[in-house]
């Protein structure tokens, strides 16, 4: 009976040496990746086993962790005027995971960041505890107060660049959320949690405006057009007549008209006073004389149709789209089917600020080690050139035309020149919901230009004409770059 | 001559008895334990616990008394078996211990499993010491047959527990899981049986496409154990003793005979029966899909087959240290039985994890070893057929809970928590014991031959 025996001896090594192989592949070839299933519990509880890192403005720390004694996570994360800072840091919760910023760095927040080995060797000889980085950012705590409290309690946005970097000074979204008062994971942060969201919130507090929001641009887009029309040698001169004819018909349509707000004076109007007016005739004309390839070519540069602006939070893809000749002919006024982030419109201004020169947005301006080492510093980089020199100082003169006696007055700071231009933008099929008022704006110094900044405010019914951006969008830009410019000196 | 040329390893005559190569493995065995059982204290409360002194009096006493015994009534028994028992036991009662910290996972129950060693413990002297001879055994296998008859269908009466029927309640003493005992009662009726039929069963046969078919009386016996293990899973909804029985079975015939043709006939209706089952039991596909799944999520929460894996993962290489893991997220049905293999292997990780994986499979060579050993063809079926058993039941268990095979509700023997598991599994390591040292004594001294005498004589 030994052949046999020697035989099942042999299975049964097989067996046991089956059993070996299975648990070196669970346990070596696939560990790694289940251990850091983002469904094992195990990563959470490793994340807030110690107090996370902070996020800074202005050498300020805008959030902290706080101990918690309830379940497995020891520290929770806290934050400082959570609602005006929702749209920067998003959230980090122990039961609904992170986005955004607190998602973006996790790494370098919890120290298990592979750039922070050296420093967690170190604390390891020392027999510190973990700890984690900072993430800091480009914030002016000033204009994001200024742009917060002035969206109150409308629903809007307001995105600030400084045009000569890039740097992101204020990014606001109203109506916004503390992400504090679902950080936990008691009942209590589900249930706060669950009211945030769409369903349970039409306003959707959770919505990133600045950044994940698109809107029709409406006239603030006829700083591009008047941009598409310099670059491309359409006309040369800002105050030579455009032989613009009122009324003007939208181009192979039978005889739709394309309307003006109001009674301006926009027959063969210059560009700088079809800008100051806002004149849809003239400015749907450039569009369609130019073409859509053209005019799209030109959106480009200043950032549209790019999916990968990335902060690094990712914005939105802002669009201007191939179409037929009278939809990019109404595209070229802001009211077609083109579409774009408050960030983009900020974008615009800012090229145009910046001598025609685009700075690649973003907002985080340093990663920083426990032991206070930078990891990684941010510099500046250069986007793309959607103007010549001359070209920008042409659009920046029309643009102040319209702060100093056009629809944007109400942006006036005395003793800075302003350029801004203002848009309402109708939405909802047959104009039927309420406008969005936009204005888009950047302010210069003696010293150089510090800020352009996009506002736009959704659904306010009472007004339905081009001042709308005017009165209501202008006054919080104005004291946004009011606030850059006093933290300036 | 005969001695020289034989084929096992173990000489007839003057092996030595190895009792203190026991004795100093045993202190091995004692020491780990003890060790993990300070470590899990100070990972946990930073102090060492209080009732180390006590346990480890209590394992050295319980592995001294065991040894002494082994000296005295079964010298030349195999020296592996006993610390190894002993080992596994000692660092299953550490994770017990360990996952009693835990208060999400239930009550204590260490201390219980320290009482069920011991009688464990208890039974094993018990026997080596009133079982002189193995083929005592061999008196009662009809008696055996009828006890396990009535061991595996006493579940059927009693209310199941996690969907699976393998329990008997007794009022007052708490639940057995008879199929424990069964496994080596039931080996006890087969190796009986087919000592008595290995003949017929072997040579009465018809060759057909090169397979021997035993004739229809032959077959009888295989085809009613193949349908009782079948019965068993349908109304236990238990499918690891099923396949533990009829691998057993199999393996014994296969032994016994040794035609090949019993394994392919094996195979062909373990499979047959398998597809047939999970056709249309329900328990048994949701248990291959958990499998072929294993971190699907349920209602958006994560799995027990997923926590299991999860564990796994997150142990390593090393592992977490004992006490440092997150064994307490497995709070599914039984963390402290059927996974306990998930702590270990997320707190001494993989390595910790092999070198328990090994010491099973030593010890079931071990087993192995003396069925090679055992003069008489009853010791031989009767150790293979419990080194089998255990084999299978490591495999069932150890590859379910890994996700190598659809998880069966087994208990890992000696580690996991369960009585009946525990006293079982020593029982069986002393019936093992005890062939291995009749295998192992020396033989009576040859008697002078005056043959041999001769021929030298006739020799240039």
């Amino acid at each position: 009976m030994n052949k046999p025996l020697r035989r099942v001896a042999i299975f049964c090594g097989l067996l046991v040496l089956a059993l070996l192989v299975r648990v070196n592949w669970v346990q070596f070839v696939q560990g790694d990746a289940l251990k850091n299933d983002p469904h094992n519990r195990r990563v959470a509880i490793e994340r807030y086993s110690t107090p996370r890192g902070n996020i800074i403005v202005d050498g300020k720390a805008i959030t902290g962790s706080t101990t918690t004694d309830s379940g497995d996570f020891k520290y929770k994360r806290t934050y400082k005027n959570g609602k005006m800072w929702a749209p920067v840091t998003g959230y980090a919760s122990q039961a609904f995971d992170a986005n955004q910023l607190e998602k973006l760095n996790d790494g370098i927040l919890t120290g298990t960041d592979d750039r922070l080995f050296f420093s967690r060797t170190v604390d390891m000889f020392t027999g510190g505890k973990q700890k984690g980085g900072n993430v800091v950012t480009t914030l002016d705590a000033k204009a994001q107060k200024a742009a917060y409290d002035g969206l109150g309690k409308q629903k809007g946005a307001v995105a600030a660049i400084n045009p000569e970097t890039g740097a992101i000074l204020a990014l606001a979204s109203t109506p916004s959320y503390d992400p504090s008062t679902f950080a936990g994971m008691s009942n209590k942060d589900a249930e706060a949690y669950n009211g945030l969201q769409k369903k349970s919130d039409p306003d959707e507090p959770m919505l990133n405006r600045a950044l994940r929001q698109t809107y029709p641009p409406g006239s603030t887009f006829k700083v591009v057009t008047a941009s598409a029309a310099l670059q491309n040698g359409l006309y040369h001169d800002v105050d030579a007549n455009t032989r613009s004819p009122l009324p003007y018909t939208l181009p192979d349509t039978s005889g739709l008209p394309l309307k003006n707000e109001g009674n301006i004076p926009c027959k063969d109007a210059s560009l700088r006073q079809a800008l100051r007016y806002s004149c849809n005739t003239v400015f749907g004309k450039i569009s369609a004389d130019l073409g859509n390839k053209k005019m799209k070519a030109e959106a480009e540069k200043f950032g549209f149709n790019d999916p990968g602006i990335n902060t690094p939070v990712r914005a939105s893809e802002s669009i201007y789209p191939t179409d037929n000749r009278p939809q990019n002919a109404m595209a070229g006024i802001g009211q077609a089917s083109n579409r774009a982030t408050p960030l983009q419109m900020a974008m615009v201004a800012s090229a145009v600020a910046n001598g025609g020169k685009l700075m690649k947005p973003y907002m985080v301006d340093q990663l920083v080690a426990p032991n206070l080492n930078v990891v990684q510093q941010h510099t500046p980089q250069e986007m793309s050139r959607p103007l010549s020199p001359e070209n920008a100082q042409k659009v920046q003169s029309i643009m102040e035309t319209v702060v100093k006696e056009g629809t944007g007055t109400s942006a006036q700071i005395p003793g800075i020149t302003v350029g801004g231009k203002t848009g309402t933008a109708q939405h909802g099929e047959n104009n039927k919901d309420n406008p969005y008022a936009w204005f888009i704006s950047y302010a210069k110094t003696d010293k150089g230009t510090p800020v352009a900044v996009a506002v736009v405010i959704e659904g306010s019914d009472t007004l339905r004409d081009d001042i709308a951006g005017g009165r209501l969008a202008a006054p919080i830009a104005k004291s946004v770059m009011q606030a850059v410019i006093e933290g300036e000196k | 001559m005969s001695s020289t040329t034989n084929t096992t390893t173990i000489g007839t005559i003057g092996a030595p008895s190895r009792r203190n190569t026991e004795l100093a493995m045993l202190v091995f065995a004692v020491l780990i334990p003890v060790f993990a059982y300070v470590n899990v204290g100070l990972a946990k409360d930073g102090s060492v616990p209080a009732g180390v002194l006590g346990y480890s009096l209590g394992l050295g006493l319980l592995a001294g008394v065991a040894h002494l015994v082994v000296r005295k009534w079964a010298p030349y028994a195999d020296p592996l078996m006993l610390p190894i028992a002993t080992l596994l036991n000692g660092l299953g009662l550490i994770f017990i211990w360990r996952l009693d910290q835990e208060p999400s996972l239930g009550k204590a129950m260490a201390p219980n499993q320290l009482m069920w060693s011991t009688l464990g413990v208890a039974f094993f002297l018990a026997i080596l010491i009133f079982l002189k001879d193995h083929r005592v055994l061999q008196r009662y296998t009809y008696i055996s047959m009828v006890v396990a008859l009535i061991l595996l269908v006493a579940p059927v009466f009693f209310p199941g527990v996690n969907g699976a029927k393998i329990w008997i309640t007794i009022p007052g003493l708490g639940s057995l899981q008879p199929g424990e005992f069964a496994k080596i009662i039931i080996a006890i009726f087969f190796a009986g049986y087919l000592m008595v039929k290995r003949d017929a069963l072997a040579l009465a046969s018809r060759r057909f496409m090169g397979l021997y078919l035993p004739r229809g009386r032959d077959l009888g016996p295989i085809l009613v154990i193949w349908a009782l293990s079948l019965m068993i899973l349908v109304f236990e909804t238990d499918l690891g003793t099923s396949l533990l029985f009829f691998g057993l079975f199999v393996v014994m015939l296969y032994v016994a005979t040794e035609r090949t043709s019993w394994i392919v006939f094996g195979l062909l209706l373990s499979a047959g029966g398998a597809v047939a089952v999970a056709t249309f039991e329900s328990h048994v596909q949701t248990r291959v899909h958990n499998w072929l799944n294993p971190l699907e999520l349920l209602d958006g929460g994560v799995t027990e087959t997923a926590q299991a894996m999860y564990s796994f993962g997150s142990g390593g290489i090393l592992g977490s240290g004992l006490g440092q893991g997150y064994s307490r997220l497995i709070l599914g049905i039984a963390p402290k039985s059927d996974y306990i293999l998930a702590t270990v292997g997320e707190e001494v990780g993989l390595a910790g994890l092999m070198a328990i994986l090994l010491l099973y499979g030593l010890l079931i060579e071990r087993g192995i070893r003396t069925a090679l050993a055992a003069r008489d063809p009853f010791g031989k079926l009767l150790s293979i057929g419990l080194s089998g058993a255990f084999a299978l039941q490591v495999f069932v268990v150890a590859g379910g809970v890994t996700g190598l095979i659809p998880l069966t509700g087994m208990t890992m023997p000696f580690l996991a928590q369960g009585g009946s598991s525990v006293i079982a599994n020593w029982a069986l390591v002393a019936i093992l014991l005890r062939i291995s040292d009749t295998a192992r004594r020396p033989a009576p001294a040859p008697a002078p031959s005056t043959d041999a005498e001769m021929t030298q004589v006739v020799r240039p």
